[in-house]
């Protein structure tokens, strides 16, 4: 698709529970949506945070999880028919001539829309960053936060520090290619799949991988690539070899390029909206969710239903001006009746 | 009752807190730079502080839930705990913590 440009209705800029219930409520009124996220997969926090837990302020769900949340969002919208694009970060957003908007994306996807709703909840997740001193000029050198390619790894000394199951799943993964590897993780108790732990463990008593008890404290090396990194241990302090590092703390979200839109803020984080549309100071551009406010915002998943839900109207004029919108009830009208598949 | 907490700036703050409250919501509610993202679910380890060597012992220990989340901040110590797992009640009255930078919200723009 690269090079091409996606011309729609509407850019979703999230595919979190706020996100992809604004495509349900956009395709009542006809408007077909693109969904864009950093995620590889839909459900935004409620399936990177907390897939498992238990919701309790659903209306008519006493208790559900994110996960089953977003299961029963995507079996919601799935008649409209919207295309995902994920393990993608808008980074720009600007508004043409003709008063439609491009978006682009970091895969260099871009797309062209009369509307944007941005329904990015807290940001983009990112990796953290361990606070190790100089960490930046090693990082896409010989520190990565992710495997892209496993050839970059192959005979290189490799440091992998977590406990979970990325940290597992890829010390089982490169130990076969790598010319040695240290896992590093601050006790001797892991959270990842009582397998993968097992697996880990075969491979220290067979003396194929080391594991220290411990955590970073610095690192060695010359323009940008590493020799050693240097750990701080109950034992003392001790130097690995190290070409290659994968530090594995998980995500969290970082607000992004969402800052140099040109929107009006609100405490440099918060995205400024009316409560009539939930557009923000740029017409054709809205915020549903927990980046925006206006007075007396909560950020609750309902209330971020509730924006989509009049956020719609107001896009369906933008997007179809003249047209005439009819507000209908899915439990009478035929016509929202069909669109949903059900008539 | 109130807790005594050190920002990230090492500016200590003498805040009011309330019974049953959870002290990350007593950090939140004063305004002190505390990211909390998940909203006190034990779900993402951004409201991660350093609780005073007095005090340690006196706090129920961290569940496994609370350890397996402890694994997500880069800059974990002995001392560290998760701000959202620690209830306000009298026997707390005068905790200090410090606020780790792992919990500090990034700049505003």
């Amino acid at each position: 698709m690269s090079g091409n440009e996606v011309v729609t209705d509407v850019v979703i800029i999230g595919a979190g529970p706020v996100g992809l219930f604004a495509v349900f409520e956009l395709g009542l009124v006809d408007l077909k949506c693109h969904v864009i996220d950093i995620l590889d997969r839909p459900g935004g926090q409620c399936a990177e945070l907390y897939p498992e837990k238990p919701i309790y302020d659903i209306p008519a769900f006493p208790e559900i999880s994110g996960q089953g949340l977003t299961d029963n969002l995507m079996k919601q919208i799935a008649p409209f028919g919207a295309e995902f694009h994920f393990s993608q970060m808008v980074t720009q957003l600007e508004k043409l001539d003709d008063g439609s908007f491009r978006v682009t994306t970091d895969a260099d996807e871009k797309f062209v829309a009369k509307v944007v709703v941005i329904a990015a909840g807290g940001g983009s997740f990112q990796p953290k960053r361990p606070p190790v001193p100089g960490i930046e000029e090693y990082e896409g050198k010989s520190v990565f936060y992710a495997v892209r390619k496993m050839e970059e790894f192959r005979n290189q000394d490799i440091v992998i520090v977590g406990g979970g199951d990325s940290a597992l799943d890829w010390t089982l993964n490169l130990e076969p290619l790598s010319r040695s590897l240290t896992l590093v993780h601050r006790r001797d108790e892991f959270r990842g799949h009582a397998d993968s732990v097992n697996k880990m463990r075969a491979l220290v008593a067979d003396g194929k991988i080391n594991f220290v008890q411990g955590q970073l404290s610095h690192l060695e090396g010359e323009g940008g690539q590493l020799s050693h990194v240097h750990l701080k241990t109950p034992a003392g302090d001790m130097s690995v070899p190290a070409t290659r590092l994968l530090p594995f703390f998980g995500l969290t979200m970082k607000l992004g390029p969402v800052s140099d839109w040109g929107l009006e803020l609100y405490e440099g984080n918060l995205i400024k909206v009316d409560t009539e549309k939930f557009e923000t100071s740029v017409p054709g551009i809205f915020a549903i969710g927990d980046i925006n406010w206006y007075p007396g915002k909560l950020k609750l998943i309902l209330s971020g239903f509730h924006e989509g839900a009049l956020m719609a109207q107001a896009a369906k004029r933008i997007a179809h001006p003249g047209e005439k919108v009819i507000f209908q009830y899915t439990t009478s009208s035929t016509k929202l009746q069909k669109k949903l598949g059900v008539a | 009752m109130h807790i005594i907490v050190t920002d990230q700036n090492g500016t200590v703050h003498e805040l009011e807190a309330l019974e049953g409250w959870r002290v990350m919501e007593v950090i939140r509610d004063w305004g002190l730079n505390i990211k909390a993202e998940c909203g006190g679910s034990c779900a993402c380890a951004t409201c991660h502080v350093f609780v005073d060597p007095e005090w340690e012992e006196r706090l129920n220990p961290p569940t496994a839930e609370e350890e397996d989340m402890l694994d997500t901040v880069p800059d974990v110590r002995t001392n560290s705990r998760l701000s959202c797992q620690i209830l306000m009640s009298e026997d707390l009255n005068g905790l200090k913590v410090t606020l780790a930078d792992s919990a500090a919200q990034e700049e505003a723009a």
